[in-house]
C-alpha cells in the first residue's frame, strides 16, 4: 500500500487547560494547535514557520506523540499513531526522531559523547557492545565529528559540534522521519551553514524526511521543499517554497516575509509594519484570527473563520480574500 | 571632517582566569560620528559586547579589566574616569539597551516608576514631574494607552512592549549616545521590524548617535551608516554599509556574507562554509587571527599580524592581501546573489 504522505495530520487539536484556584478548576483552554490538517511527503523537507507561541513546536511534539493530541488523526505510513499500543509505539519511535534547539540542554552532561549516541541503539536494538561501538564510530564519521573524541563529555564540545552529536543520536536508528526543532537557531552564522549542509547531505544519503521548524525564514527557504505558515495555532498557508516567497497568498505570510531584515543594503522593499500585539491564545479573536492586525481586513473576516482551502497549484491558504 | 562623539583607541579588555589574563578585545579602535549609527557585527565571542560594556565602564562590574587604550566621549576620556563621575554620564548622556527586555526590567516596580527613576536621579525632577514625563516617554515610544501601561508591571506586557519600555528608560534623559546590544535578538521578526523602525525614528527625533551591536547582517544592513566586523576580539574590517556588503575586503567578511542563505535566487544548493570554528580567546592563533580558517592564507599570515589598513575612501581591513600587490584572489563581488542596489535614500516605510 502506498500513501501520498509519509505523515498525515487531520484536524489535529492540542488544548492546554488553564487551571486556577485551590482546586485547580479548569477555567479555559489555550488552543495551542487548533484544527490543523496537512501532510508531509516522503523524502521532502517540510518547513514550519511562525512566531513564538504560534504552536509550531507543540504541533511537532504531537506529531511524534511526545504529547497526546486532544483530538484528530495522525497517520504515519497509514498507521494511526493515536491508537497504537505500547509495543508498536516502541517500533514507531525508531522511525521518528527529533533534533532539539538547545545543543547544551539536550545532551546529558554526565554521559560520554559515545554513550549519548549509543543510547538509542542500546534501548531499541539488541547489539553486542562491539557492534554498538562500531556503529557509534560510523555515526560520528557520518556527521563529521572527530572519532578520537568519543570518550569526552558534551561540555568539551562547541555548540556546533554538540548539535552534530544530537544529529548523530537522532539518525542512529535509521529513522525515516526527523523533526528538526529550531536545530540551527542557536548557532552562529558560520557554524549554522555547516550544520545545514550536513542535514542536507544526510537527507540525500539516508533518504530522510524532515519537518524543519525555524523562525529564520532565510534558513527555512534554503532547506525546505514546502513551507507551512502558522499563526495562533492555525495553519494559515501551505505552499511550495518558491511559490510562497514569490507570491504569498495569505496576508500574514506577506507581512512575515516583508519583516525580514535583508542583507542587501538600501534595497527598495515594501515593508509592512504590523500594528498591535498578538492576541491572547486563551481568548482568540472571532472569525479569522489574524483580522485584528490584518492590513486588508474586511467585514466578513470578523465574523466567519476562513478554512484552509486550495489556493492554486499545490498550495492552500486560509483567507477569505487571498492576495 | 564631521565631529566625533565617540572615539575608541586600542581598547584592550581582559579577564583574569586560571590561564592568566585572557584578552576579550584586542586593540579595538572605532569611531562614531555625531548623529550616525555604527553597527558592530560578529559572531559569539568576537568581543562586541565587551567593547560596549567597556565604553560604559560596566565591564569593571563584570570582572573585566581594561588594560590598554582610551575611550573618548566628546573628547573626554572615560577610561581614566572615577566610577563616581561615570554616574553622571552613564544612564544620562550615554545609555544602553540590552538583549533581553524581560530581565532588564525590575519585576517588582511598575514600568512608569522605572522610567521615572532615571529622571529623578539625573534630572533632579520631582516625583510628580518625573511621572508625567515617564508617561510622555511611553507615548513617544508608541506604547498604546501610556497612562494605563505606566501603572503596570513588566510581567503584564509582551516582549515587544517590554523592549519599548527599556527604550523609553534609555531615552528619558535625552542621551547623546545610545548603545544597543542586540536589541531585537530576543524578539520575533515582525516585532523586530517594529522595534528597528522605532529606533530609527527616535534616533532622528532625539538627535542621538547610536552604537548598535548585532550578529544579524540583515539588521546591520538596514540601520547602519557604517559597519565594523569583529572576529575573535579584534576589528577586522570597517566601512560604509555599501562597502561592507558590496566590496568586502576581509576574507572573514566575505565568508560570512556567503554563508548566509539568501531570500531570493537559487536555493537548496550546498551553502558556503567557513571551515573550522571560532578559536577560544585563550588560544588566539599567531599572526592573523583568522589564518587557520582562511582560504587565502599565505606564509606571512601565519607569522605577522596584519594592520588595519585604510583605503582612500576610509574603508579599513586587516588583511595582508591588501599589501602584497600580488594578484588578488578574492572575488570582486562575493555575494552569490544578484544584488540590485540603489544607494541613497532608505526605503519608504508603509504603514497600513
Amino acid at each position: 500500500m502506498t500513501h501520498e504522505y509519509l505523515l498525515e495530520a487531520k484536524h489535529v487539536k492540542k488544548y492546554f487547560p488553564i487551571k486556577t484556584g485551590l482546586f485547580n478548576r479548569v477555567v479555559g483552554q489555550v488552543k495551542a494547535v487548533d484544527d490543523v490538517s496537512f501532510g508531509i511527503r516522503a523524502g521532502e523537507t517540510f518547513g514550519l514557520v511562525g512566531e513564538s507561541g504560534c504552536g509550531k513546536s507543540t504541533l511537532a511534539r504531537v506529531l511524534l506523540k511526545l504529547k497526546r493530541a486532544t483530538d484528530g488523526d495522525i497517520r504515519f505510513e497509514g498507521q494511526n499513531i493515536q491508537e497504537v499500543g505500547s509495543s508498536d509505539l516502541r517500533k514507531l519511535r525508531q522511525e521518528m526522531q527529533i533534533i532539539f534547539q538547545d545543543p547544551f540542554g539536550s545532551l546529558n552532561p554526565r554521559f560520554l559523547v559515545k554513550d549519548i549516541i549509543a543510547e538509542p541503539l542500546r534501548t531499541h536494538r539488541r547489539m553486542s557492545a562491539k557492534d554498538v561501538d562500531a556503529r557509534v564510530v560510523e555515526l560520528m564519521e557520518l556527521v563529521g565529528l572527530d572519532v578520537s573524541r568519543r570518550n569526552r563529555y558534551p561540555h568539551e564540545f562547541s555548540g556546533g559540534q554538540r548539535q552534530r552529536v544530537g544529529i548523530a543520536r537522532a539518525i542512529a536508528l535509521n529513522p525515516k522521519f526527523v523533526v528538526a526543532d529550531e536545530a540551527v537557531s542557536a548557532l552562529d552564522v558560520s557554524v549554522q551553514s555547516q550544520v545545514l549542509n550536513l542535514l542536507q547531505k544526510l537527507q540525500k544519503e539516508l533518504g530522510l524526511t524532515y519537518l524543519f521548524i525555524a523562525h529564520g525564514l532565510n534558513v527555512v527557504r534554503h532547506i525546505s521543499d514546502r513551507i507551512g505558515v502558522m499563526y495562533m495555532g492555525k495553519m494559515v498557508e501551505i505552499a511550495r517554497t518558491e511559490d510562497l516567497f514569490a507570491h504569498p497568498r495569505h496576508p500574514y505570510t506577506k507581512v512575515l516575509l516583508s519583516a525580514i531584515p535583508k542583507p542587501t543594503p538600501h534595497r527598495m522593499t515594501e515593508r509592512i509594519i504590523l500594528e498591535g500585539e498578538v492576541p491572547s491564545p486563551a481568548n482568540p479573536p472571532s472569525g479569522c484570527r489574524f483580522h485584528t492586525r490584518c492590513p486588508f481586513v474586511q467585514e466578513k473576516c470578523r465574523i466567519e473563520e476562513p478554512l484552509l482551502e486550495p489556493a492554486g497549484d499545490d498550495r492552500q491558504a486560509a483567507c477569505h480574500f487571498p492576495l | 571632517m564631521a565631529e566625533k562623539i565617540l572615539e575608541i583607541r586600542n581598547l584592550t579588555t581582559g579577564f583574569l582566569t586560571d590561564q592568566g589574563m585572557v584578552k576579550a578585545t584586542d586593540r579595538v579602535s572605532l569611531d562614531l560620528e555625531k548623529g550616525k549609527t555604527l553597527c558592530v557585527v560578529g559572531e559569539s565571542g568576537s568581543g562586541k559586547s565587551v567593547t560596549a560594556l567597556s565604553v560604559m565602564r560596566l565591564i569593571d562590574y563584570a570582572g573585566g579589566i581594561i588594560t590598554e587604550g582610551e575611550v573618548l566621549f566628546n573628547g573626554q576620556d572615560l577610561i581614566g574616569m572615577r566610577q563616581q563621575d561615570m554616574l553622571n554620564i552613564r544612564g544620562n548622556r550615554i545609555t544602553m539597551i540590552f538583549q533581553d527586555p524581560m530581565s532588564a526590567l525590575n519585576p517588582v516596580f511598575t514600568v512608569g516608576e522605572q522610567i521615572a527613576e532615571s529622571l529623578r536621579t539625573h534630572k533632579k525632577l520631582t516625583s510628580k514631574e518625573a511621572w508625567r514625563q515617564s508617561v510622555e516617554m511611553l507615548r513617544r515610544v508608541r506604547m498604546p494607552d501610556p497612562e494605563i501601561r505606566a501603572r503596570q508591571y513588566p510581567y503584564e506586557m509582551s516582549g515587544g512592549m517590554c523592549q519599548r519600555v527599556v527604550i523609553a528608560m534609555a531615552l528619558a534623559c535625552n542621551p547623546e549616545l545610545l548603545i544597543a546590544d542586540e536589541p531585537t535578538t530576543a524578539l520575533d521578526v515582525t516585532v523586530q521590524a517594529q522595534i528597528l523602525e522605532l529606533l530609527l525614528q527616535l534616533k532622528k527625533e532625539f538627535r542621538m548617535s547610536m552604537l548598535l551591536i548585532t550578529h544579524d547582517m540583515g539588521v546591520a544592513a538596514e540601520v547602519a551608516d557604517r559597519i565594523a566586523v569583529m572576529y575573535a576580539g579584534a576589528v577586522v574590517e570597517e566601512g560604509t554599509v555599501a562597502e561592507i556588503f558590496e566590496r568586502p575586503r576581509h576574507p572573514y567578511t566575505i565568508g560570512l556574507l556567503k554563508s548566509i542563505p539568501g531570500l531570493e535566487g537559487e536555493r537548496g544548493g550546498e551553502l558556503y562554509t567557513i571551515t573550522g570554528s571560532i578559536p577560544p580567546m585563550s588560544k588566539i592563533p599567531s599572526g592573523c587571527r583568522f589564518h587557520p580558517r582562511c582560504t587565502y592564507a599565505m606564509d606571512v599570515c601565519r607569522t605577522n599580524e596584519p594592520p588595519l589598513s585604510q583605503s582612500l575612501t576610509g574603508h579599513k581591513a586587516a588583511c595582508w592581501l591588501d599589501d602584497t600587490g600580488a594578484d588578488d584572489p578574492r572575488p570582486a563581488k562575493p555575494n552569490n546573489r544578484e544584488a540590485k542596489v540603489t544607494i541613497g535614500t532608505r526605503p519608504e516605510v508603509t504603514q497600513p
